[in-house]
């Protein structure tokens, strides 16, 4: 399994960690010791320490076959509202930009 | 509906027991990983193996359509799938395939199952191995063609499925066949192709090109062999093969393919491995293709029985049917038929979806106006490929119905897009979206009209799956830290006059690059002379005046 280190290895700001889901390939993100669907959920981790520990925490619950492919992604927080920094994540939070019946953004999360 | 069955290729016992103990491995294969015996580590070549990648939001499955043709049956099937396991619609590709975006993995054996039982699967789409055969999307059917490429195609697919040579190459491989003089299957941008020729003696045979290729590097094919005769094709690819077996590079995945080591030998040399190869393979004997053997592969292809006696002229059944048949339909080697193109770009539309609904229409309309077939281009459009003229005005009726009556083919709102970051792991940035508002931008089908034929092809990153360096304007995008920026190339052609678009500049953002392509189009049409295409102006002026247009507002 390749991470992507770098990304964490370059991020200085907030992190969320995400991951997909194995059974269905849906879009995870961190919270506590467990994972949520929506990005608002998840947790924010302000350091890179903190960061660097639930990353390796996922990594170690690989074996549990639930999710798959586990990274950090930068974020930032306004008024209170967390926002990736980076389009990818935008759009991989909320759905295509062209298909707003699609995704987490139609409203009709999996759980 | 009665459901019509084509001529076309039909498993027989070896592909359908083969297809099947594929779609029973794989379910196994899930059953494990779910139950934690794989790791993802162990899993991931097995499912890519069959077609299955995980994007940004979801796994999505890649399934072959060998050579583009599908039939009313099978297609029905496609849109079941769409709409019982994913969202109710599915993507054409650039690789006459289609995609589904959001299987669930514990669903995806079940959808291998269903597509087994009208002979299809996803064997082949991922991987380093020879992906899925293309061919000509008109084969069989353009009054312009020497013979019908399928064949052959089909012969290179079986030759080449699970050739134990070819399971391990250093990247993935990419066939295309022709068997016309006009390139609408972008001959020369493939690692390998061949077009069915005719030699000075009046007898057939085949040109073989090498080297050709999109992505970081692009390179136009060269002629590997001027003229080979049938009986010795496999045996004339397999030697191509080995040489880049045993020489292409597997140290670093962006010069693992074969336009690089074909750069990196040239031609000449090449050519020369290539022919020692062959000689040698020649003289095991073990590979001529049987002339028994072609004519029972040729035999599943035999035209249909085309009806005589047909008119042989077009109803004028409005402005708007006039403009369609000006652009989407094409000339067919039978009298009183013709071949249609439905463009999957009505303004606004996703490049190369369609709906359950509308995949079931357009079964429909298969049966009963085109024997039963339909074909899917590169250029994410579909084809109805025998259809009596007379006809035409039903069949333009119907696809206004389904909003897939636009009249632009070939145009500029017919349009290449890869799935772009709307759904693509490996993007950087949106490409659909760049489509819509350039196709919006250019909705008037008078204006599209006037403009003529230009080609505009969009990649959301540099592996190209858009074909943008192809494109007569081709866009790229790019991330500049975190924003997405949009390059724009000129003068590309993927046709039988093919060219790598050139770089202008400095890229554009979302917002302004719908607008670079209108200055560049209005300089054309300032300075094109009668006749010509947009790709024939720019390459009389070259790039100075279109950049000069397109960054024009950006200066002021």
């Amino acid at each position: 399994m390749v991470f992507p280190a770098s990304m964490a290895q370059q991020n200085h700001g907030p992190q969320m960690l995400t991951a997909n889901r194995l059974r269905d390939g849906d879009v995870l993100y961190r919270k506590s010791d467990g994972w949520v669907l929506v990005l608002a959920d998840g947790d924010v981790f302000a350091d890179q320490a903190g960061a660097d520990a639930a990353l390796a925490e996922a990594q170690a619950e690989m074996a549990r076959n639930e999710f798959v492919a586990p990274y950090l992604f930068e974020v930032r927080v306004v008024n209170g509202v967390t926002q990736p920094v980076k389009e990818r994540e935008i759009i991989r939070a909320a759905g295509p930009t062209v298909r707003a019946d699609l995704g987490k953004q139609s409203g009709m999360v999996n759980v | 509906m009665s459901e019509v069955a084509p001529n076309m290729y039909r498993y027989d016992e070896f592909d359908a027991r083969f297809v099947a103990e594929r779609t029973a491995q794989f379910r196994v294969q899930v059953e494990r990983r779910l139950k934690g015996e794989l790791t993802e580590d162990q899993f991931k070549p097995l499912r890519l193996m069959n077609g299955l990648y995980l994007q940004l939001h979801a796994y999505m499955l890649r399934v072959a359509v060998p050579y583009g043709t599908i039939s009313s049956r099978q297609i029905r099937m496609l849109a079941y799938i769409a709409r019982k396991y994913d969202k109710g619609y599915g993507h054409f590709t650039t690789r006459q395939n289609i995609q589904y975006n959001w299987p669930k993995l514990v669903d995806v054996p079940d959808i291998l199952s269903d597509l087994a039982s009208v002979e299809m699967h996803a064997i082949q789409t991922s991987g380093n191995c020879i992906r899925n055969v293309t061919a000509d999307h008109f084969a069989g059917a353009s009054a312009d063609e020497i013979e019908d490429p399928r064949p052959l195609a089909e012969i290179i697919r079986q030759w080449s499925s699970l050739h134990p040579e070819f399971v391990f190459l250093p990247r993935k491989f990419k066939i295309a066949v022709s068997g016309a003089p006009q390139d609408r299957a972008a001959l020369k941008y493939h690692d390998m192709a061949v077009e069915i020729v005719r030699n000075a003696q009046g007898r057939t045979g085949y040109k073989v090109l090498v080297g050709g290729g999109m992505g970081r590097t692009p390179y136009i094919g060269q002629v590997l062999g001027e003229f080979v005769e049938k009986q010795d094709i496999l045996a004339f690819l397999e030697a191509a093969m080995r040489v880049y077996n045993e020489q292409g590079r597997r140290d670093n995945i962006y010069k693992a393919r074969i336009k690089i080591l074909t750069h990196a030998l040239g031609i000449e040399e090449m050519r020369r491995q290539v022919l020692r190869e062959f000689a040698e393979i020649k003289q095991g004997g073990n590979l001529q293709l049987p002339q028994a053997e072609l004519d029972r592969i040729t035999a599943y292809f035999a035209p249909p029985a085309f009806d005589t006696g047909l008119p042989d002229t077009i109803a004028d059944a409005g402005k708007d049917f006039v403009n369609w048949v000006k652009t989407n339909v094409h000339p067919h080697r039978a009298p009183g038929y013709t071949i249609a193109t439905i463009t999957l770009k009505t303004p606004g539309q996703v490049p190369g979806d369609a709906t359950s609904e509308q995949m079931e229409a357009i079964a429909d309309l298969m049966d009963t106006y085109s024997v039963g077939e339909v074909r899917v281009t590169h250029e994410q459009n579909l084809v109805l490929p025998h259809v009596r003229k007379k006809d035409l005005p039903a069949i333009y009726a119907k696809l206004k119905e389904l909003d897939f009556a636009c009249a632009n083919a070939g145009l500029i709102t017919d349009i290449i897009a890869c799935p772009g970051l709307d759904y693509c792991d490996l993007a950087n940035a949106r490409s659909i979206p760049i489509a819509q508002s350039i196709a919006l931008k250019f909705a008037d089908l008078d204006r599209q009209h006037e403009i003529g034929e230009l080609k505009i092809k969009i990649s959301g990153c540099i592996n190209a799956c858009g074909h943008h360096h192809a494109g007569h304007i081709g866009i790229l995008g790019v991330d500049k830290k975190g924003v997405e920026f949009y390059q724009l190339q000129l003068g590309g052609s993927g046709a039988e006059d093919a060219s790598i678009g050139e770089i202008m500049g400095p890229g554009f953002t979302e917002h302004e690059i719908a607008g670079a392509v209108e200055r560049v189009v209005n300089a054309y049409i300032k300075t094109r002379k009668p006749g010509e295409r947009f790709l024939d102006t720019y390459r009389r002026l070259g790039m100075a005046p279109f950049k000069d247009a397109a960054y024009e507002k950006e200066a002021a």
